[in-house]
C-alpha cells in the first residue's frame, strides 16, 4: 500500500536504539548517555534511546559479554523485530578487551550475537559513537529491503519460537 | 446525507493525521529547543510511523490486532463525529470505548510491564473522564445542547462564562496529551515509564496504528478547545496554540506524579473548579 521507498527512506531516518550493558565498567555507558545530552543531540538525526526491544531498531552493546548475561543478550536480541542492528561500543564489547582471557568472560559481543558496526576505544568519545550508530544505518537499510522481500536472518533455533507466537 | 457532510468526513479523516503528526513534530522541536537541544526534523512523527509500519509483525496474541484497530477506528469516530458536529456525549462515550480497548490489548499479554501500564492507563481513565464529563455538561447548561451544530449558534465565546471550566479541561488534556507530570501509563519522546507502560508489548505496524489512532486523539482534544471561542476563528487559532504551548511548557517543567498524587490532585482541582462555574452560571 504505502511505496517501499519510501518505507526505506524513513528506515535511516528513525532509528530507535536500546542500550544494553554487559557487565561494563560504565565509562562506555556514561559515554553512550552523553550522546543524548544537548551537546551532541542524536534526536536530531530521529535517534530515540527507547527501554523496550520490542520498539528498537539498533542494540547498543557495551562491556565484555560473561556467561551469566550472554543469555539476556541473545534474549534481548530475539525480541527486537525486523530489520535490525547491533553496534557493540567499546574494547570489551568489540573483542573482551582487557578482561577476555579471565575465566568467567565469552568474549566479545560477537561471540553471542552476530554484529553490525564495531565502535573501538576504552572509553570511545561519543562523537565515534555516533559514527558507528551512522554506519550501522547503511547495514540498516540493506536489511531493511531484504525484509521488505520478507527473509529474515535469525539466530538458529529461534526462528520457530518467535513464528510460534 | 448531503455532499457537505461527505467532504467533512473525508477532509476529518484525511486531514487529521497529517495535522496531528506536524503538531507531534511542532511539539518535538519545541521541546527540543526548551532544553536546549536542537531537536528532530518537523516530519520526525511521519519518518517514525513510516519506519513502524515496514517492521516486522511481531505479536504476542490475536487481540493486541484487534484492540489496536478498534483504538484507531474509535479515534476516527470522534474525529468524524466531530466534524458532522455531532452530540458531545455520543463523542466522548465513542473515546471511552477507544481507550478501554487500547488498555485491554495491553492487558491480553501476561507481560508484567504492559499489566502495570494498563492499570495506570485505567486510572487516568478514571481521573480525566469525570471532568471531561463535566467539561461538557457545563458547556450545556450554558448553551442548553450538548450538540456541536447548536454550541456553534451560541453568540458569545464559551471561554468567557466557562473560564474555570477550560482549566478543568486542561487538565483533561496533560492526561489525554500524555504529557508531565500525568504521564504515568506511557510517555512520548524518549521519556520511559517502566519500560514503556501501556504500549510496550505493542510493536511494528501496532505501534504504528496506535500512534496514528494518538494524532486523531490530539485533533479532538485540541477541537474541544477551539470550542470555547468559537466565534471568531484567528482568535479560536490563537487560543488553542496558546494552549498546546502551555501544555509543552509544563510538560518541561514538570517531574511525573504518582499515580495518587494525580488522583488527589486533579480531583480536588478539577471539582473545585467546576462547582465554582457551576455556581457562576447559575447566579450569572
Amino acid at each position: 500500500m504505502i511505496p517501499k521507498k519510501l518505507i526505506g527512506m524513513a528506515r535511516t531516518k528513525s532509528p530507535w536504539l536500546i542500550h544494553l550493558d554487559c557487565s561494563s565498567c560504565n565509562g562506555c555507558d556514561i559515554e553512550v548517555l552523553a550522546c543524548l545530552t544537548p551537546l551532541y543531540d542524536v534526536e536530531r538525526f530521529g535517534i530515540l534511546n527507547v527501554g523496550n526491544p520490542k520498539h528498537a531498531d539498533i542494540l547498543v552493546v557495551t562491556g565484555t559479554v560473561n556467561h551469566r548475561n550472554q543469555r539476556v543478550l541473545k534474549n534481548i536480541y530475539d525480541q527486537m523485530p525486523e530489520p535490525k542492528v547491533v553496534v557493540a561500543v567499546g574494547a570489551c564489547g568489540s573483542t573482551g578487551g582487557v578482561f577476555r582471557d579471565s575465566y568467567n568472560v565469552v568474549g566479545g559481543v560477537d561471540k553471542v550475537i552476530p554484529v553490525d558496526s564495531y565502535v573501538p576505544g576504552c572509553a570511545p568519545k561519543p562523537e565515534a559513537i555516533i559514527d558507528g550508530i551512522v554506519l550501522a544505518l547503511e547495514k540498516l537499510a540493506e536489511k531493511g529491503k531484504r525484509v521488505d522481500q520478507g527473509i529474515f536472518e535469525r539466530l538458529a533455533g529461534t526462528r520457530d519460537a518467535i513464528t510460534a507466537r | 446525507m448531503n455532499m457537505e457532510n461527505i467532504l467533512a468526513i473525508a477532509l476529518a479523516v484525511l486531514l487529521s493525521p497529517i495535522l496531528g503528526g506536524v503538531v507531534a513534530g511542532l511539539d518535538r522541536k519545541i521541546t527540543a529547543r526548551l532544553q536546549g537541544r536542537y531537536g528532530p526534523p518537523i516530519l520526525q512523527p511521519f519518518y517514525d510511523v513510516l519506519k513502524l509500519i515496514g517492521k516486522e509483525k511481531m505479536i504476542v496474541n490475536q487481540w493486541q490486532i484487534l484492540c489496536a484497530y478498534v483504538y484507531l477506528m474509535a479515534a476516527v469516530l470522534t474525529v468524524v463525529l466531530m466534524a458532522l458536529q455531532s452530540d458531545l456525549l455520543l463523542i466522548f462515550f465513542v473515546l471511552a470505548v477507544g481507550g478501554v480497548f487500547l488498555v485491554i490489548g495491553a492487558l491480553a499479554a501476561p507481560s508484567p510491564y504492559s499489566q502495570i501500564g494498563a492499570q495506570r492507563e485505567l486510572i487516568q481513565m478514571l481521573t480525566y473522564e469525570p471532568l471531561l464529563i463535566l467539561v461538557f455538561v457545563s458547556i450545556y447548561l450554558v448553551t442548553g445542547s450538548y450538540k456541536i451544530s447548536e454550541i456553534l449558534k451560541f453568540p458569545e465565546p464559551l471561554l468567557i462564562p466557562l473560564a474555570l471550566m477550560y482549566i478543568v479541561l486542561g487538565y483533561a488534556l496533560t492526561i489525554k496529551l500524555r504529557k508531565s507530570p500525568f504521564d504515568i501509563s506511557t510517555s512520548h519522546h524518549a521519556h520511559q515509564e517502566i519500560v514503556k507502560g501501556v504500549l510496550t508489548e505493542y510493536s511494528g505496524p501496532y505501534l504504528a496504528i496506535i500512534e496514528i489512532a494518538h494524532w486523531y486523539e490530539t485533533v479532538f482534544v485540541l477541537g474541544i478547545c477551539a470550542l470555547f471561542w468559537h466565534t471568531n476563528i484567528p482568535i479560536m487559532v490563537a487560543l488553542v496554540t496558546l494552549t498546546y504551548l502551555a501544555e509543552i511548557v509544563v510538560d518541561n517543567i514538570c517531574a511525573r506524579l504518582t499515580w495518587r498524587w494525580m488522583l488527589r490532585h486533579v480531583w480536588s482541582a478539577g471539582l473545585l473548579l467546576s462547582f465554582a462555574n457551576y455556581t457562576w452560571i447559575y447566579v450569572r
